[in-house]
């Protein structure tokens, strides 16, 4: 993603830092809370979707970002990449699927599919950059 | 799509960061406009076609 210092890069870098703030103090506090409380039934449900909640509140950031970008070659280059990101991370968790099937790869929390899909975002914003480089000035 | 927005901005000592700020687009953009790595929605074309005092056709041109 370019031109990092728009409002809306700005709005959207604060609320990624926000978001990441919960994130840790989330699952630091359910992990104390399960350690200590072994909770059950609903509680123990919830308490556990918490630091779920800030990862997708960062996959909202991310769309609003895409649609509030004013620039629409930023916005061309943010949808190739997060297109690459997911093209990435439906193909690993796919392939991953099939191997695991067969008994010859360890099961992997779901989870691992946010972090291919953010990991895929980088591999995008590095197909970004090969395919954009040239004609500066 | 080809274009002569590179040779127009020249025309005018015009930086690509000027070109940009007049435009309100990202540098970016106006690099990858002028090397036709990226073709500009209509809205835009009418723009910079009226920053330029000209008609769209006589900046962007059809071919590769």
């Amino acid at each position: 993603m370019l031109a990092r210092h728009s409002p809306e890069h700005r709005r959207y870098t604060a609320s990624v830092a926000a978001l990441m703030g919960g994130y840790v103090a989330a699952l630091v506090g359910v992990n104390l809370f399960f350690e200590n409380s072994a909770p059950t039934g609903l509680s123990a449900y919830l308490a556990a979707l918490l630091p779920a909640l800030p990862i997708i509140g960062v996959f909202l950031v991310i769309g609003r970002l895409l649609l509030t970008l004013r620039d629409e070659y930023q916005r061309f280059l943010m949808t190739r990449q997060i297109l690459i990101a997911t093209g990435f991370m439906l193909s690993v968790a796919t392939a991953y699927g099939f191997v695991e099937s067969f008994g010859l790869l360890p099961h992997v929390p779901a989870f691992y599919a946010a972090i291919l899909w953010f990991g895929g975002l980088g591999l995008g914003g590095c197909v970004n950059a090969v395919l954009g480089r040239g004609g500066e000035e | 799509m080809k274009n002569r927005l590179k040779v127009l901005r020249a025309e005018r000592d015009w930086s690509q960061a000027d070109l940009a700020d007049k435009l309100e687009v990202s540098r970016q953009s106006v690099n990858a406009i002028e090397t036709g790595k990226y073709d500009p929605s209509l809205p835009l074309a009418f723009r910079i076609a009226d920053l330029f005092g000209l008609a769209i056709e006589d900046i962007f041109q059809r071919g590769e």
